[in-house]
């Protein structure tokens, strides 16, 4: 299990395990952890899933696809740790990460 | 906060609903009926990603099977209401065998059904539509390689499960009684298109071909037969023409239904006590100062927020822009908006690359609709000029070295 904590835009932290194999979306979603909308599950099709990812981890999550990057282009409030948690498997490595999130996913 | 919830229909729209009233704070009791045996799952993964074997059972789940009890949601499963039964304020709903639960709000998300077509040999084993995860169970067992699938209906279900049908190694065979595919719901050119790369990735097609019957051997479906005479052979059939909203309940009920039941803004019915959500409503587009029905998760999670907001005294949500998504073999479609008014169409992209954009304008050269295929930017874009409605320059948009960004800036 990987613990995550997700940080609400208004600084509810949340810290959740995650089972090695799901996505960052995914860990939230089933814990009911609110912020992440997720609405296409977890397609790459929708950028309602967008989270900032804490600078210290942003190796550990790697880099986004093509297909991610042209979604949170036009994501609002884009930074360069923004990625899309559906597109983020967790790992045994990413025990410990942390992602805030935006104010609004729409 | 505290009255007693009452949620028909353990779907999408449904099991969303339910959950985001734990999240926001309703601290009344919340029972979630529904007539499958399985906790609420995704269904667009039962034609695409679960169907090619890329998602497992747990992955379809909406939440995971303990959430419920965890956030104190009554969960009945298998279980089916048969009345609705109004009052002043509240009401209850009686269930097959006998049962009557009594609710102070209602939210009605009986979602819709594949549209039947009454055609000689449905009967027949072997012969499936598409809409439960049961369905999708039987659909795979059938989809060995080698083995055949007709498809009755050249819609995005039809084509999604010939694309996972060949990826399977299975034939498929996709028979259409429009002159193209995905006539209702698609621009001509993204039906050329999609008809060409099916092709040239073994589905094969019948076209304006209309269906007279489901031929059977030994109470097994071996062929369809067409109009014109022919027949197609086939180990298994599935019908995907189109869906029609579950209305019965909330109309026997004297809710205003009308080819859905019909909400406001709030998703709330013709009763205040009760809403509804999801694929079985008629609803307002406010985009298109109309009103529609709309048939995605998109719109199953925004008025289930719709619903939830107003229950709880919260801010509503953001409006939407209707939207959904398809994937067949490697390509992803994402659809955003309604084609209403539209005076022109233009192409971004050429189709032969496999990425293109249709965008559909109106008289003001506002964007209407946009369908994308492999086109990440041209969608998201498009579905933010869609919401802003602000006009477009057509020359730039038609200009694919100017990017999305500049085009919609």
């Amino acid at each position: 299990m990987a613990k995550i904590t997700y940080i609400e835009f208004n600084g509810t932290e949340h810290v959740v395990d995650v089972k090695p194999g799901l996505t960052v979306m995914e860990g939230a979603v089933k814990n009911n952890v609110p912020g992440i909308d997720a609405d296409c599950g977890g397609a790459c099709a929708c950028a309602t899933c967008h989270v900032y990812v804490d600078p210290a981890w942003t190796e550990k999550t790697g880099t986004p696809s093509a297909m991610e990057e042209s979604m949170l282009d036009f994501a609002e409030a884009v930074e360069p740790n923004s990625r899309l948690s559906c597109q983020i498997k967790v790992t045994d490595a990413l025990d410990g990460l942390s992602v805030r999130m935006p104010e609004s996913q729409h | 906060m505290d009255g007693r919830i009452l949620i028909l229909g353990a779907g999408h729209a449904g099991g969303t609903a339910a959950a985001l009233l734990r999240q926001q704070g309703w601290n009344g009791p919340v029972t979630l009926l529904g007539e499958e045996p399985v906790a609420p799952y995704q269904r667009p993964p039962l034609s695409k990603a679960w169907l090619k074997g890329e998602a497992d059972a747990a992955s379809l789940a909406l939440r995971p099977e303990t959430f419920y009890a965890e956030h104190h949601i009554a969960l009945r499963l298998g279980a089916r209401a048969e009345r609705i039964v109004r009052g002043e304020a509240g009401g209850e709903v009686q269930l097959e065998g006998g049962e009557v639960l009594a609710y102070d709000r209602l939210i009605v998300a009986t979602g819709s059904r594949a549209r039947r077509i009454p055609l000689p040999g449905l009967d027949l084993e072997g012969v499936m539509e598409l809409r439960t995860a049961a369905d999708a169970d039987r659909l795979k067992a059938a989809l060995r390689p080698g083995a055949k699938l007709a498809v009755v209906g050249g819609g995005y279900i039809g084509l999604e499960a010939a694309a996972s049908a060949r990826t399977l190694g299975a034939e498929a065979v996709v028979i259409e009684l429009q002159p193209r595919l995905l006539a209702r719901v698609a621009h001509e050119v993204l039906s050329a298109f999609v008809h060409d790369y099916h092709r040239a990735r073994g589905v094969s097609f019948e076209l304006a071909a209309g269906v007279d019957a489901l031929e059977g051997e030994g109470g097994r479906v071996a062929a369809v037969r067409l109009s014109d005479g022919r027949t197609i052979a086939c180990d298994a059939a599935l019908i995907g023409v189109g869906a029609v909203p579950n209305q019965e309940l909330a109309q026997a009920a004297g809710l205003t239904c009308d080819g859905g039941v019909v909400v406001d803004l709030r998703a709330c019915t013709s009763d205040p006590c009760i809403y509804a959500i999801g694929d079985c409503t008629r609803r307002p587009l406010p985009l298109y100062g109309c009103m529609g029905r709309l048939e995605s998760v998109p719109n199953a999670l925004e008025q289930a927020k719709q619903a939830v907001a107003d229950l709880c005294g919260t801010k509503p949500p953001t409006p939407e822009t209707p939207w959904f998504w398809s994937d067949q073999f490697d390509l992803k479609l994402q659809i955003a908006g309604l084609p209403l008014d539209v005076v022109r169409t233009l192409v971004r992209g050429e189709p032969s690359t496999a990425r293109f954009a249709v965008f559909h304008l109106n008289a003001d050269d506002k964007v209407q609709a946009v369908e994308a295929i492999n086109a990440a930017p041209e969608f998201m874009a498009g579905r933010q000029l869609i919401a802003s409605r602000r006009p477009v320059q057509p020359a730039k948009l038609q200009d694919i070295s100017i990017s999305m960004k500049e085009v919609a800036a």
